[in-house]
């Protein structure tokens, strides 16, 4: 078998199956390699599915509107399948004085970005979701912002991008990436060498390991974070969902169920054997938040929890870098929990990297040489 | 230890077969058919075809079709069924409603 491509991607995410279309779109030949036995197995199956500008560092607001105006809206259509994008709005709740001092200073900071957020009262919030409690007493308002489902469109990516050429190869940890003449070529697993012109390393937490063998360092950590999912309901509401308390945010699927992320505080502290293992106790925890929100939801039945590990950076933003000393390596990881819903955006710039040398979008704020101590 | 897997190999076209339409997962009715072009569309393993199609993924969580997608993508990709993985089985083994699974006081109040 052929091993050598113009472009070896690390990791079989959203990210690196979005940037493997993009560059198959663009002519570049392309081998994806991921680790796990299954595609997308990380984060990016892992996630709410929020498609969110609201609540997002400044920093990753460009890409994150760009997505919304431009990618999001067409992508069932261009790879082929349904990848259940609703852009119904988000609702941040608030229940008490403090809430509404939280949401009115989030929104403040949109505003001064040029997102249209607002504050709206209670009512204003149930005319949009009828099934609120009174509990709630405002809430912040982006109609742009929405959800898709993160499971299809890790999937739709790697469909489209295998249909049109992409080998995609599982069960290929890769233990290296070496410089050939001062440049990166070469990606080492168990088994195979592959070579490419560029490497593009989108391996979440675990592309830590492999830059640490080119004797540099992307500060992140490994946190896990827990979501339950109810049995299908009828269709209620579609706009996506979270809390100034942060108790709780999801969404209802196209399918009906819901999907909702929540803390119990303690799965830091999780026990696991090497996969993200829920705990007995946060499932509960999210229960009682919800039912505060939606009394309606209490007889609903919760058939499925999960958990995931987010790739969370020092400062809460990716790295999405060249990196000088290794030239044909590209960096796309550390997305801190907030990467689904830029993903479109970001696999189009790592497209751009590639062929043009340069990215429609400035990304000097990603940069993987941005980290410096505090004193 | 997950094998290499080239999702590129040839596994030839998808062709209609006459029972293509029977339902095998009863809790989101996903048919035959619609497993075995999964397979096609490059979806290879127990996992994929749950989070493509939601085959196991409603009220009784796979206990009653999981055997059956299992030996459905086994025989498309012409391999034994025990060298496919399950899907991971998640808590609750029931489900369970919000106001009981939220319930911290004993007894039920």
């Amino acid at each position: 078998m052929e091993n050598c491509a113009d472009v070896i991607i690390i990791g079989s995410g959203v990210i690196g199956n979005a940037a493997a279309y993009y560059l198959a779109k663009r002519g570049r030949s392309v081998i994806v390699l991921e680790k796990s036995g299954n595609i997308g197995n990380g984060g990016s199956s892992r996630n709410g599915g929020g498609v969110r500008q609201s609540g997002r560092d400044k920093r990753e607001l460009p890409l994150a509107i760009y997505g919304v105006k431009n990618l999001w809206p067409t992508l069932s259509e261009e790879l082929g399948m349904d990848v259940e994008y609703y852009k119904d709005g988000n609702l941040r709740l608030g229940k008490t004085k403090e809430h509404i001092k939280i949401l009115s200073n989030l929104s403040k900071n949109a505003n001064e970005s040029g997102l249209d957020v607002k504050m709206i009262s209670g009512d204003e919030a149930r005319k949009i979701c009828p099934y609120l409690s009174k509990e709630v007493i405002g809430a912040s308002w982006c109609p742009t912002d929405g959800h898709a489902n993160p499971l299809l469109t890790t999937l739709a990516y790697y469909r489209k991008a295998r249909q049109l050429g992409v080998r995609f190869i599982t069960g290929e940890e890769v233990s290296q990436v070496k410089k050939i003449k001062g440049k990166a070529r070469q990606v080492v697993t168990k088994n195979n060498v592959y070579e490419g012109e560029n490497i593009i390393l989108a391996s979440g937490y675990e592309s830590r390991k492999v830059v640490q063998c080119l004797t540099f360092d992307i500060p992140m950590n490994r946190v896990l974070l827990e979501v339950l999912v109810t049995e299908e309901q009828p269709p209620m509401f579609y706009q996506m969902l979270g809390t100034a308390a942060a108790d709780f945010y999801g969404h209802q699927s196209k399918h009906g169920s819901f999907v909702f992320g929540g803390s119990s505080g303690y799965e830091a502290f999780n026990k696991d054997n090497g996969t993200p293992t829920t705990s007995s106790i946060t499932a509960s925890a999210v229960c009682r938040g919800i039912m505060k929100y939606f009394p309606i939801l209490a007889d609903a039945k919760i058939v499925r929890t999960w958990a995931g590990w987010i790739d969370d950076c020092v400062d809460h933003v990716p790295v999405i870098s060249f990196v000088e000393e290794v030239p044909g390596l590209i960096l796309a990881c550390g997305f801190s929990g907030h990467g689904f819903g830029i993903s479109p955006t970001v696999g189009m710039l790592l497209s751009e990297m590639v062929v043009d040398g340069k990215t429609s979008i400035d990304l000097g704020a990603f940069r993987y040489d941005r980290f410096r101590a505090k004193i | 230890m997950s094998k290499v897997n080239d999702r590129s190999r040839d596994i030839g076209e998808y062709m209609m077969r006459p029972d293509d339409d029977i339902i095998i997962c009863r809790c989101e009715e996903i048919t035959k058919g619609e497993i075995r072009k999964a397979v096609y569309e490059g979806m290879f393993t127990i996992t994929e075809i749950r989070r493509y199609l939601r085959t196991g993924m409603g009220l009784c969580q796979g206990l009653t079709c999981g055997k059956l997608v299992k030996g459905i993508v086994a025989k498309e990709l012409c391999v034994s069924p025990s060298d496919l993985e399950a899907a991971m089985s998640r808590a609750p083994m029931r489900p369970i409603e919000m106001k009981v699974l939220g319930n911290e006081k004993r007894g039920g109040e």
